[in-house]
C-alpha cells in the first residue's frame, strides 16, 4: 500500500502504468456507455408523468455527479499536494479542472434542455442551479487562477488552496433540494434509501453513472500523461521516449 | 524591555501594532478611504436611475441593490490589502516573524473591515431612507450588514492573498472571490425579505452569524497559507 503511494510521487512511474490502464478504461468507458446509452435511450419504458423527455436523465444526472465528485477529487489532490508535496497531484488538479468545467456545463446545459418541457422555462433561480452554477464559476477561477501565475509549482500551491476552500459549496449543492423547497426534484439516488425508480430505469442509470466515471479516468489520465510529458521535457527519460519512438 | 515580556503579551502587542500601523496608514491615504464609499454611493444611485425609480420597485429591491453595492465596493477595495505591504517588502518581514500569520492576517482583515466595511454600514440608514425601506427593513439590513461584511472583507482575504503577486490581479480576484460571496448575498437579502413579509429572521440571522463564525477560523489559514506561496516566488 505504502510503495503504491510512494510511487505515485514519481511521474515517470505513472506515465508508464497509466499507459497501460488506458486501454482498458477506454474500452470499458465505451462500452458501458454504449449499453446505458441504448437501454436507457430506446429500451426503458417510457415515464408516466414526463413521457419520453425524462430520458435525458440518463446524461443529466452522470454528469451532475462527475461534475460534484471531479471538484472534491481536485480538493483531496491539492491537499495532498500540499501536505506531501507530490509532483502528480499538482499534475492531476490542473488536468482534471478543464474536464470538470466541461462535465458542469454538460449538467447545466441537459438540465436546462430537460426544464424547458417539464417546468416550462430553461432557466430557474433556483437553489440547485445556483449553486451548480456557482460550482462553474469556481471551476474558472481555478482555471484563471492557474493561467496567471507563470511558476507551475506555485500555480498548483494556490490552485490547490483555492480548491480546499471552494469545497464549501459541495454540501450547499447536495443539500440544496433538501434545504430549500425548490423547484428542482430531490435526489435521484440516495445511498441509505431503496430507489424509488423502476429496475429498467434505474439500471440504466447506474450503468451511465459508471460509464461517466471510466470515461472521466480515462479523459483525466490522457490529461495528465500530457501534462507530464509537457513538464518533464528536459529529463532525460521524456527525451529518450520522444526519440525513442516507445510508448 | 521587550525580552522581559511573556509570550503572551509578546503576541498582543504585535498584533495591536499591526492594527494601529494599517489604520494609520489607511487615513493617510484619505482616498483609497473615500473611494469604496462613493463607488457604494455611485452603485446604488445607479439602481433608481437604470432600472426604476418607482417606490415599490425600490421597497421590494433596495435590500438587494444595497447588498450587492456593498459587495463590489468590498472588491475594489480588497486588492490593496495586502500588495502596498507586498510591494515595500514589509510583508515579508511579518512572514519571517515568529508570531503566527494567521493571527497578523486576521488584524489586517480586521483593520481592513474598519476602513471599508464600517463606512459602507455607517451610509446604509441614508441610502435606506432614500430607497423607500421602511424602519425595520433598515434595521434588519443593517444587522445582516454587520455580520456579513466581515465575512465579504475573510473570504476576501484570500483572493487577495492568492494574486497579490499577480500584475492582473484586481480582475482575477473577482473570479476567485465571487462565486464564494454568492452565499452570502442569498442569506444577507434573504432576511430583509423575510422582515418585509413577517416571517422570523432569528433563523436567518444564525445562518450568518454562522458563516461569520467559519470565516473567522478557517478563511485566516487559508489566507496565511496562499500568502507564504504568493512570497515564495
Amino acid at each position: 500500500m505504502w510503495s503504491f503511494f510512494h510511487k505515485l510521487g514519481s511521474p515517470k512511474w505513472f506515465y508508464d502504468i497509466s499507459g497501460r490502464w488506458l486501454p482498458w478504461f477506454a474500452v470499458v468507458a465505451a462500452a458501458l456507455l454504449l449499453w446505458g446509452g441504448a437501454w436507457g435511450l430506446l429500451y426503458a419504458p417510457v415515464d408516466y408523468l414526463q413521457g419520453n423527455s425524462y430520458r435525458i436523465i440518463f446524461i443529466h444526472v452522470p454528469a451532475a455527479f462527475l461534475a460534484q465528485s471531479c471538484y472534491i477529487m481536485m480538493a483531496v489532490a491539492g491537499g495532498i499536494g500540499l501536505i506531501w508535496k507530490m509532483k502528480l497531484t499538482d499534475v492531476f488538479l490542473k488536468a482534471v479542472a478543464p474536464v470538470g468545467a466541461s462535465f458542469t456545463f454538460l449538467a447545466l446545459f441537459t438540465g436546462a434542455v430537460w426544464g424547458k418541457p417539464t417546468w416550462g422555462t430553461w432557466w430557474v433561480w433556483d437553489a440547485r442551479l445556483t449553486s451548480m452554477l456557482i460550482l462553474f464559476f469556481l471551476y474558472l477561477g481555478i482555471m484563471a487562477l492557474y493561467s496567471a501565475i507563470d511558476d507551475s509549482q506555485l500555480a498548483a500551491k494556490a490552485c490547490a488552496i483555492l480548491a480546499l476552500v471552494g469545497v464549501v459549496n459541495i454540501p450547499i449543492i447536495k443539500y440544496s433540494v433538501e434545504f430549500w423547497n425548490t423547484l428542482h426534484q430531490p435526489a435521484t439516488l440516495k445511498l441509505t434509501e431503496k430507489p424509488s425508480m423502476h429496475p429498467d430505469m434505474l439500471i440504466p442509470l447506474l450503468i451511465m453513472i459508471l460509464g461517466f466515471y471510466c470515461l472521466f479516468a480515462v479523459l483525466a489520465i490522457m490529461r495528465t500523461r500530457n501534462e507530464i510529458l509537457e513538464r518533464e521535457s528536459r529529463t532525460s527519460w521524456v527525451r529518450a521516449l520522444v526519440s525513442g519512438g516507445g510508448r | 524591555m521587550h525580552l522581559k515580556q511573556g509570550p503572551q503579551n509578546a503576541i498582543r502587542s504585535v498584533l495591536l501594532s499591526v492594527l494601529k500601523r494599517d489604520l494609520i496608514l489607511a487615513f493617510r491615504r484619505r482616498q483609497d478611504l473615500i473611494n469604496p464609499i462613493v463607488f457604494f454611493l455611485m452603485v446604488v444611485t445607479l439602481f433608481p436611475l437604470g432600472v426604476s425609480p418607482e417606490k415599490s420597485f425600490l421597497q421590494q429591491s433596495g435590500a438587494g441593490i444595497v447588498w450587492v453595492a456593498a459587495l463590489l465596493a468590498t472588491l475594489l477595495s480588497l486588492d490593496s490589502l495586502f500588495r502596498a505591504d507586498f510591494e515595500d517588502g514589509s510583508l515579508e518581514q511579518l512572514a519571517l516573524s515568529p508570531h503566527p500569520l494567521f493571527l497578523i492576517v486576521l488584524v489586517k482583515v480586521f483593520a481592513h473591515w474598519i476602513v471599508t466595511g464600517v463606512p459602507l454600514l455607517l451610509f446604509t440608514p441614508v441610502l435606506g431612507i432614500m430607497l423607500h425601506l421602511n424602519g425595520e427593513q433598515i434595521y434588519t439590513l443593517m444587522l445582516t450588514l454587520l455580520l456579513g461584511t466581515p465575512v465579504l472583507s475573510l473570504i476576501g482575504s484570500i483572493g487577495a492573498a492568492l494574486t497579490v503577486g499577480l500584475r492582473v490581479g484586481g480582475v482575477l480576484i473577482t473570479l476567485l472571490i465571487l462565486p464564494l460571496y454568492i452565499p452570502v448575498l442569498i442569506f444577507g437579502t434573504g432576511t430583509v425579505e423575510a422582515v418585509s413579509s413577517g416571517v422570523a429572521v432569528t433563523g436567518h440571522l444564525s445562518i450568518l452569524a454562522a458563516m461569520l463564525a467559519f470565516a473567522v477560523v478557517m478563511s485566516p489559514v487559508a489566507a496565511s497559507a496562499a500568502l507564504r506561496i504568493s512570497l515564495s516566488s
